[in-house]
């Protein structure tokens, strides 16, 4: 140990990975496995944490968070699974269609900012769509401890339930599945009625959803905190800015379909982050100038912060406007 | 006036705040003496919040000083019980029924507020769900350090032990768990040397 402290790296470091194993799910979502090119095992990790997988896209570096759903117990290797937006940025899209078995990526350390409070005497998992990835490794582990859980898994088709059938095979009388095309609702004030003190809401799913869950809880008497969400931002195209880093003295350019903390990497400027989706706070950073407008999407910054124009989450908010200084 | 304000303490010392009308699918009021006008507050506020609750008032030294203006309230339960520890297997019955969402609203001293909030918490009650207003008596419920017997409504410090007959400093150092205050002996170094009882808080 030096006697300096060490600037940690941002990201908190990487793990090299060989694609072990690319297995499609169904139209939309495929499930990769990775394992160590040493075979060496896998630091374990806490159920509900994710992994930033790096991806070198034709010589355009892509970092995209994924939930780990592998179970927590097996270090042999770390499992995701992928939903293709073909709307999106194509990060997702180049996991689908330029990675194959044996190809070689790093991902991050795992970095857990959805995990099972235990101090609950039951958890409720409310999932949408693909969001029901971080529980499989949460029933995994729930499973093994004896926990007390039901996941109630909201899809829009039998063809597009990513692992219902395998859950609902394992966990008859836990998982309730409910699919749109057929009707079938997430019947939510039924399900927060009537259930034991102590229990906790964990939901994971789209923002629409999450804010449907916590609204409907508070109404319902429920504490603040026996409620959990994550939802993962994916940083939005818009138009191209300009932005001036103070620290570092230099002047980047901000595409439209790139975020301001990609650009800054680009840069070469190695900037703080862990989740890239608006979620941990990790990249916070100070704007020392702004002529226009900061278009926050984060859900990190609090209301007064956004105002102040004094904060912004490079990971997926934007600026429009004349000059942007950020001391970064 | 029902209100006392307790002087800054160390972080162990639990302290109180006014009962506001909270959105939930039960909600269970218990209040002991002068923490019914607490509850008759509450019921100035939002008289349906009162009237869906199940109040368990324990008078105490207030006879039938609030009984009647509680009822008039129309909560939907009502019940009054000669002492805390009578009312428990009421307390019980109807936490081992709660879902989540039930409000717990306590007032009064907090002897009652600590033990009622404990057997709450024991039952998983979310200690958010739960909110406190002292009111009246600032007697304390201690525990003796050295004997572990509790003794109820101390006023004065030094106290006398009411199981081990040590005398007893009262400590602001607080458990949750046995929802009381710690009693030290006070002579421990000098056997017999013991300051004269003062009233709390004077």
């Amino acid at each position: 140990m030096s006697a300096a402290p060490q600037k940690a790296k941002a990201g908190g470091g990487t793990i090299d990975v060989v694609v072990r194993a690319i297995v499609p799910l169904n139209d939309l979502v495929t499930r990769f496995e990775f394992e160590r090119p040493d075979g060496a095992p896998f630091p374990p990790f806490s159920p509900g944490a994710h992994t930033i997988v790096e991806m070198n896209d034709d010589g355009r570096p892509r970092k995209n968070p994924y939930s780990l759903m592998s179970d927590p117990s097996d270090t042999s290797h770390y499992a995701i699974s992928v939903r293709r937006d073909d709307e999106g940025r194509g990060g997702s899209r180049f996991l689908h269609t330029a990675v194959s078995v044996g190809d070689r990526l790093s991902v991050s350390y795992p970095v857990n900012l959805f995990p099972l409070d235990l101090r609950a005497r039951k958890h409720v998992f409310l999932a949408g769509g693909i969001g029901i990835t971080p529980f499989l490794s949460m029933i995994a582990q729930l499973e093994r401890q004896g926990g007390r859980w039901e996941l109630h898994y909201a899809c829009r088709s039998e063809s597009l339930a990513s692992y219902a059938d395998d859950l609902t095979g394992r966990h008859a009388n836990k998982v309730h599945v409910y699919y749109s095309d057929r009707k079938e609702a997430l019947p939510l004030e039924d399900l927060l009625d009537g259930q034991p003190l102590g229990t906790h809401v964990y939901v994971c799913g789209p923002k629409g959803m999450i804010d449907w869950v916590k609204t409907t809880a508070a109404d319902h008497g429920w504490p603040g905190d026996a409620v959990h969400a994550e939802e993962f931002l994916a940083p939005q195209p818009g138009d191209p800015f300009d932005v001036h880093l103070a620290r570092s003295g230099i002047d980047v350019h901000v595409e439209p379909h790139e975020s301001l903390l990609e650009a800054i990497e680009r840069a070469g400027v190695d900037a703080p982050f862990l989740c890239r989706g608006g979620a941990c706070g990790q990249c916070e950073t100070d704007v020392i100038e702004a002529d226009g407008e900061l278009i926050h999407a984060d859900h990190w910054l609090e209301d007064d912060q956004k105002a102040s124009g004094k904060k912004i989450m490079p990971c997926v908010s934007r600026f429009a406007g004349k000059k942007l200084v950020l001391d970064r | 006036m029902s209100r006392f304000q307790f002087p800054e303490s160390i972080a162990s010392r639990p302290v109180y705040g006014t009962l506001e009308p909270r959105p939930g699918k039960a909600h269970l009021m218990i209040a002991d003496a002068e923490g019914a006008e607490a509850l008759l507050d509450l019921a100035v506020r939002d008289p349906a919040l009162v009237r869906a609750a199940h109040i368990i008032y324990i008078p105490k030294g207030t006879g039938e000083s609030y009984v009647p203006r509680l009822e008039m309230c129309g909560p939907a339960q009502f019940h009054v019980a000669p002492s805390y520890e009578a009312s428990v297997p009421r307390l019980r019955r109807v936490l081992t029924d709660a879902h989540m969402g039930l409000q717990l609203y306590l007032a009064g001293t907090e002897g009652l507020m600590g033990q009622a909030m404990s057997e709450a918490i024991e039952h998983g009650l979310p200690q958010r769900s739960i909110q406190r207003e002292h009111r009246g008596s600032v007697a304390r419920r201690m525990q003796c350090v050295h004997c572990k017997g509790i003794t109820e409504d101390v006023t004065t410090d030094p106290f006398v032990c009411a199981h081990c007959g040590l005398h007893l400093f009262v400590r602001d150092h607080y458990s949750r768990r046995l929802a009381a205050f710690q009693g030290v002996r006070v002579d421990a170094e000098d056997p017999g040397n013991v300051p004269d009882p003062v009233e709390l808080y004077q």
